[in-house]
């Protein structure tokens, strides 16, 4: 028995981009190469990085969305890579996802009750309709609606409630993981407290473990126990939250942590922002070694030779690069 | 020491008339900015800030319209302006950036075109003038090699270069007044945190005044003089930086700094959200607009619209809460609040 509720070991996902006479050149956008990391039951494990990094790449391939192209994933110790659909089933009742876009996750044509019962109904959750409509019941109150809002549609909601909705559906099933991918970031600021709040107290209450994908740092930080930052589909660095915010270790990491802006004038008047040169390098094409090294500032002749492995600096501080 | 004032709004007042009803968006707004400095408009969607903007460049689409109030650009009334003679004020006078640098640009034409297009509508200067006044622009805002890129298509250009683009073409022919709506909420925080190291060097370079509307407070914190706070169209609090972070006087600003972790602090924070959600604008409250939201209102919330006080000379805020005859203890609970 592994002490993760997930694991994934070597998670590769290369999508093929063909081009040319009959499609016949065919180039590999690495979205995620060689990542490793595990979350433990009621831990929330953050991952962050810049658009494209492959973050919810990561997510979506956890979840079997996509087949991976190589490594394993494993749930409570049971390898469900090569799990068919039909395999797959009672997994999916324990996986659940929560997605970014509150206005493009629901069927504008169902009702709430619809939506949040069609998962109830496909894994049997509810033996009786009265069952179901009591269940849905509960989830609305405790996603802090009301039992009434059921028989109505996604478009008589604003943005927050329908996140709210969004995190219902995700709950219907008693799931053990949850994937959140950017559940805030499409909110306003005085309501994303609200839903990070109601899914620490979901967390608190169940034990249940999540995936936290964000590019909003101050909040990754604020509801992660341990964050993993990634950099064009690698994981440059893991760790506990505050360690990796208080002695970030990667250059990337650091240069990152320096660019948030602190809702501090003082503070931020003192702070030694670190600034990247350039954009992110094209996953079509990768840099050799390092990935990073294009745009690092200690960048050595060994950074473009050898590519740095995942080093152990201590028990749960792990690092990618040739400086340590 | 009196500083110059570039804009002054006074009482502007904008609506939109759809075929549902009048939609308030902007109610009774008035501030001043003077040369140089950059104030920051911060506030929810929906909290009127982008159309107090497009009010003032008179940007309004259908049905938006102007219904009261005074644009005071170096003393002339914008407000009563023909659209033809807005147009030798936008983008010369006063010139604007746009959140989305994907779609400001026409993808049709090459950056270099789209620049040289508006330095000549201003500017009397034959093409190769305008082409060199471009590509200086593009090196000023840090685009490498310029005398190529100018040559570029908008696909060419990543995100964080569009935007450098589309500032560049702004400041082309360096207007007394930038008003960026949200440039860098598209963005990832690394490329953010170039376009602000480049506004912030540009703004002492060219002296121009700015405003930056934007919803995060922490941009805020980093790149602006003052700051103005917005709910429901209307200003809720305006101060300096330092004063409006350290001692918040109105209760939506309290409730929003509240929201929102430091990552600084390495204690685990517990968040306090401000219950409820934004106003209907189609129907707004009689009173206050946050009334529904605040912990702190009382009936007179509910039926009457606060007005603006000053509570220190540059510090002003709209609530009952700072009228003369309410009690000390009573206002001291504010403070009291925020510092939770």
């Amino acid at each position: 028995m592994s002490e993760y509720l997930v694991e994934i070991q070597s998670l590769k996902k290369y999508f093929t981009k063909t081009s040319g006479l009959f499609k016949k050149t065919q180039k590999h956008i690495k979205a995620v190469d060689n990542v490793n990391f595990g979350i433990k039951k009621g831990e929330t494990l953050g991952l962050v990085g810049e658009s494209g990094c492959g973050k919810s790449t990561t997510g979506r391939t956890v979840l079997k969305l996509y087949q991976p192209t190589a490594g394993r994933i494993i749930y409570d110790g049971v390898d469900i890579t090569d799990y068919n659909e039909k395999q797959m089933l009672p997994y999916r009742k324990k996986m659940q996802m929560i997605f970014q876009d509150p206005y493009a996750s629901l069927n504008s044509r169902m009702t709430i009750s619809d939506i949040i019962g069609e998962a109830i109904d496909t894994h049997k959750v509810a033996s009786s309709n009265g069952e179901r409509d009591d269940i849905i019941a509960t989830l609305l109150q405790r996603v802090g609606l009301m039992k009434d809002h059921a028989s109505r549609y996604p478009h008589e909601f604003s943005g927050g409630q329908r996140q709210r909705i969004g995190i219902a559906r995700a709950l219907a099933v008693n799931p053990e993981f949850i994937i959140c991918d950017e559940p805030i970031s499409a909110l306003d600021v005085s309501i994303q407290a609200q839903v990070v709040n109601m899914l620490e107290e979901i967390q608190a209450e169940t034990g249940m473990g999540y995936l936290f994908i964000a590019h909003d740092l101050s909040m990754v930080k604020h509801i992660s126990n341990r964050i993993g930052v990634m950099y064009l589909g690698q994981l440059v660095e893991i760790g506990n939250s505050d360690e990796i915010y208080s002695n970030p270790q990667h250059p990337y990491t650091k240069a990152l942590l320096s660019a948030i802006p602190i809702p501090d004038p003082t503070s931020e008047k003192s702070k030694q922002r670190i600034i990247l040169e350039g954009d992110v390098p094209s996953p079509l094409n990768p840099p050799s070694g390092c990935r990073f090294r294009t745009r690092c500032r200690y960048a050595q002749p060994k950074c473009s030779d050898v590519e740095p492995e995942l080093k152990t600096l201590d028990a749960t501080h792990q690092v990618s690069c040739h400086l340590y | 020491m009196e500083k110059e004032k570039v804009l002054e709004v006074q009482g502007l007042e904008t609506s939109f008339f759809t075929h549902l009803g009048e939609v308030q968006s902007v109610r009774n707004v008035s501030f001043d900015i003077y040369k140089g400095e950059v104030v920051g408009i911060v506030g929810e969607s929906g909290s009127g800030k982008s159309i107090t903007c497009m009010s003032i460049m008179k940007l309004l689409q259908h049905p938006g319209k102007i219904k009261n109030g005074k644009v005071l650009f170096k003393g002339q009334d914008l407000v009563t302006k023909t659209a033809k003679e807005m147009r030798q004020i936008q983008g010369d006078e006063i010139s604007m950036i746009f959140q989305d640098p994907m779609t400001a640009l026409n993808p049709v034409y090459t950056i270099g075109n789209q620049m040289t297009e508006v330095i000549r509508a201003h500017k009397d200067l034959s093409q190769a003038q305008a082409d060199e006044i471009a590509i200086k622009m593009l090196e000023a805002v840090g685009i490498p090699s310029p005398e190529q890129r100018v040559k570029n298509y908008p696909h060419e250009f990543s995100g964080g270069m569009r935007q450098r683009a589309i500032i560049a073409m702004a400041l082309s022919c360096e207007p007394e007044l930038l008003i960026a709506d949200e440039p860098t909420t598209a963005l990832d925080v690394t490329i953010q945190a170039q376009i602000l190291d480049l506004l912030k060097g540009l703004r002492e370079k060219l002296d121009t005044s700015i405003i930056f509307i934007t919803h995060d407070l922490g941009v805020i914190a980093e790149l602006c003089d003052r700051v103005i706070v917005m709910y429901g169209g209307m200003m809720m609090e305006e101060a300096t930086v330092t004063e409006l972070f350290a001692n918040p006087q109105n209760p939506y600003t309290i409730g929003l700094l509240k929201s929102v972790p430091n990552p600084e602090t390495l204690t685990k924070q517990t968040l306090v959200p401000i219950p409820g959600s934004p106003p209907d604008m189609l129907h707004p409250p009689k009173g206050c607009a946050f009334c529904s939201r605040c912990e702190f209102a009382v009936k007179k919330c509910l039926d009457e619209m606060p007005e603006i006080y000053e509570i220190t000379p540059g510090h002003r805020t709209r609530c009952h809460m700072h009228h003369p005859n309410v009690p000390k203890e009573l206002r001291a609970r504010l403070g009291g609040s925020a510092a939770k």
